[in-house]
């Protein structure tokens, strides 16, 4: 017996050789097709089994958001009722979808009208449609934000790095107009002017205004936007899982009960 | 024949017109089974099992679905923010599809291992091979519905495939999309099969227990049972067993889905469909990758030496591959000339299974690359392994190796200083 599994593992051994070799030979294709960049990790409140959105960091996020993306970026996925998430009371959630106007209609004349959005509504978008975007952009498409987290491969850390990774093009690369350089977006030239400058907003909390501190509080903000129900997935995973290791352990007494007779 | 007993007045009344208790009692209660399984015997039951779980949650998913190329990805996050729970139904439906296909791989892979596929049970397997075809049908349009750019880019892909077909082809991609490219009608048409095809599995696994009824399980030891002591009632003993599986199971799902959730999808995925854009790699969900190397492995048209006449384009090429790697399952009862079936008495084949494993890792991490060197060039050799290993190594196996002595029965395994001859041991199949 020992013989035969020492023959197993030599075959295992030999073709795991070639898949290594596979792997060992394989060009850094990512890095030289110009595509994605290492990203570095940072850490998060919301990381972890036990992990949660830290309320103020969001609430400084969001005011990052509504101050300096949303004249460019939506959040479509996400309604004024939602933002109770972040700790704001009704009066609070009204107060801000108030200063917001939505398109809505026909009335009973069969007119369209703009009136003033209710916590019910949606953030409205801050062009009518891509084109629009588009034509006052440059070309460049600024995309929706409410799912931004997620979209991209290790999405979190890739914004946080996105937003603190402008920094001079290297000596000898031309940067064209209407571009920037950036350290982690792939190609690195990016059509997105830096959003972030220090003491951009007024924290009301005092929390000094940095680019990096604005970059991470608006991180964790979109992270919860793009994964709402993860505070209470972690919750009940967490139980579930007590649950069903118990129910295991006692599933494996009966069954060793069961078979007692049997070996 | 049946022991069942009832007490109760209205089942006895309902089991002598309807022999449903009789037959219950038969084949799940007192069912004769193994009593060597091993818990590589757990898989079944428990893709079964995945199988229920992806069809509830399925419905559930599907009363609030929006199938319409302007509304699907919507209507998605919809369930996912605004639908009581409904962020659990559907990371239970989308992470119980990659473990449904891992139990399911194991399964085939207890299988391939213990002789399985042999003597009496062929149809049982090929049974076997036609569920896991469905499966990924079923899977592949599944993943089509929430028509995010991995959606919409595979689709694109995949039905493409068939435009390979000569002269008919492009006419067939034309009534499979419903149109001129993938667009609504594919979207409608993917969810009415959607839904469809986990009922068509349900049949296909009715005949495939029906079948294994027929002879009971195989086991470990590969050989037949000698008599009722080599056997045990299904309940409690496999019941139980199979319910601390399930608990097992259970646990690697819950943290999948509770803690990593999109851990095995792709991030291009939340992004809504766009036609206008192509994603730099346009890769399937893992189950397929190994299948998806051996497609882009043919990057050579075959033509008739010295005359140019290409007779298979490369791109039917790999259509033709990628069907045959799964075609060639059908016949692996009769390629495998073997006539001992587990691989425990098989001291060369053992090797050549963990070998062919490998390969088939390998080959999921090559479809996951892009179709460049060397990636190619491995998957070309790896490819070419998988079908050296069935069409000639498992012929010719059988007839090279010495096995090695089988035991007389299950309730003896052990036997001391050899027991039957090799040559002996080359009968294991006879009736007892
Ligand atoms: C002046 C308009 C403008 C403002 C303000 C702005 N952006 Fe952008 N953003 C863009 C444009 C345009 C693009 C598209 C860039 C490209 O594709 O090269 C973009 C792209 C992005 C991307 C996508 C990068 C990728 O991987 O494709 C992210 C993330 C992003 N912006 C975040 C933000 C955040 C967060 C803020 C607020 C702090 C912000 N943006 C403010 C115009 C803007
Ligand atoms: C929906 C998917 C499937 C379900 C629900 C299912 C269910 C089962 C069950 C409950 C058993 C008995 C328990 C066991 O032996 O593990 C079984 C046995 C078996 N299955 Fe499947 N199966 C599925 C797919 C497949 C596939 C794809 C194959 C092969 C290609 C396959 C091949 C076999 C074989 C050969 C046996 C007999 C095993 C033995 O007795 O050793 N099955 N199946």
């Amino acid at each position: 017996m020992p013989k035969a599994m020492m023959k197993t593992f030599g075959a295992a051994a030999i073709a795991a050789s070639i898949l290594g070799a596979a792997i060992a030979t394989a060009p850094r294709s990512a890095q030289a097709a110009g595509e994605a960049v290492p990203i570095p990790s940072y850490d998060w409140s919301f990381s972890g089994i036990f992990g949660t959105f830290d309320r103020a960091a969001m609430q400084r996020g969001f005011q990052v958001y509504t101050e300096v993306c949303a004249s460019c970026h939506g959040l479509e996925y996400i309604a004024f009722r939602n933002l109770a998430a972040l700790g704001y009371d009704e009066d609070q959630i009204k107060a801000i979808a108030a200063t917001y106007t939505v398109g809505d209609g026909p009335d009973d004349f069969g007119e369209m009208f703009e009136r003033e959005a209710i916590p019910a509504d949606r953030f409205p978008p801050p062009f009518a449609n891509e084109n629009a975007a588009r034509a006052a952009m440059g070309g460049a498409y600024p995309p929706d934000l409410s799912l931004m987290t997620k979209k991209r491969a290790n999405g979190v850390n890739y914004l946080h790095a996105l937003l603190i990774g402008y920094e001079d093009p290297p000596a000898g690369v031309e940067v064209p107009e209407g571009q920037y350089w950036n350290a982690y977006f792939p190609g690195h030239l990016i059509s997105m002017p830096p959003p972030l400058l220090e003491d951009q907003v007024e924290f009301s909390d005092g929390t000094p205004a940095t680019v990096e501190q604005m970059s991470s509080d608006l991180t964790t903000f979109l992270a919860w936007a793009a994964e709402p129900m993860m505070e209470e997935r972690k919750r009940m995973g967490v139980k579930a899982l007590l649950f069903l290791l118990v129910l295991t352990a006692l599933l494996y007494a009966v069954k060793r009960k069961i078979w007692a007779d049997i070996h | 024949m049946s022991g069942f007993q009832s007490d109760n007045a209205v089942v006895k009344w309902i089991d002598h017109r309807l022999p449903i208790f009789t037959y219950m009692n038969h084949e799940l209660n007192e069912y004769p089974t193994p009593r060597n399984l091993s818990y590589m015997w757990n898989f079944g039951s428990l893709a079964g099992i995945a199988l229920v779980i992806m069809i509830v949650t399925g419905i559930l998913l599907a009363m609030q679905y929006t199938p319409h190329v302007d509304h699907a990805f919507a209507s998605v996050e919809r369930i996912m923010r605004d639908v009581n729970y409904g962020w659990l139904i559907r990371y239970v439906h989308m992470n119980g599809a990659s473990f449904f296909f891992i139990v399911v791989y194991i399964h085939i892979f207890r299988g391939l291992y213990y002789g399985s596929y042999k003597a009496p049970r062929e149809i049982l397997w090929m049974l076997g091979v036609i569920i896991m075809l469905l499966m990924m049908a079923t899977a592949f349009m599944g993943y089509v519905l929430p028509w995010g750019q991995m959606s919409f880019w595979g689709a694109t892909v995949i039905t493409n495939l068939f435009s390979a077909i000569p002269l008919v082809g492009e006419g067939i991609v034309t009534w499979l999309w419903g149109g001129f490219s993938v667009d609504n009608p594919t979207l409608n048409r993917f969810f009415a099969l959607h839904y469809l095809l986990p009922f068509v599995i349900v049949g296909v696994v009715f005949l495939h227990l029906w079948a294994l009824h027929r002879f009971g399980s195989n086991n470990p030891l590969g050989i037949d049972a000698k008599g009722p002591q080599d056997k045990i009632p299904f309940n409690p003993y496999y019941t139980v067993k199979d319910a601390f599986g399930l608990g097992v199971f259970l646990i690697f799902f819950a943290a999948f889905v509770f803690f990593a959730p999109n851990y095995m999808g792709h991030p291009d995925n939340y992004i809504e469909a766009n036609p206008l854009v192509t994603p730099p790699h346009i890769v399937p969900e893992w189950y397929f990758l190994p299948f998806y190397a051996m497609l882009r492995a043919v990057t050579f048209d075959i033509s008739i030496p010295f005359t140019g006449i290409i007779l298979i384009e490369a791109k039917l090429g790999g259509v033709i591959v990628m069907f045959a790697s799964i075609i060639i399952l059908f016949f692996l009862p009769w390629l495998d000339s073997s006539p001992v079936r587990s691989g425990r008495f098989r001291p060369t084949f053992k090797w050549f299974f963990w070998i062919l494993a490998i390969d088939l890792v390998a080959l999921g991490y090559l479809g996951s690359k892009p179709a460049e060197q060397p990636y190619v060039a491995f998957a070309q050799i790896a490819t070419a392994y998988y079908f050296f290993h069935f069409l000639i190594l498992l012929p010719l196996l059988g007839k090279l190796e010495r096995p090695k002595p089988l035991p007389t029965s299950i309730s003896e395994p052990v036997l001391k200083g050899g027991g039957m001859m090799a040559g002996a041991a080359a009968k294991p199949m006879e009736k007892p």
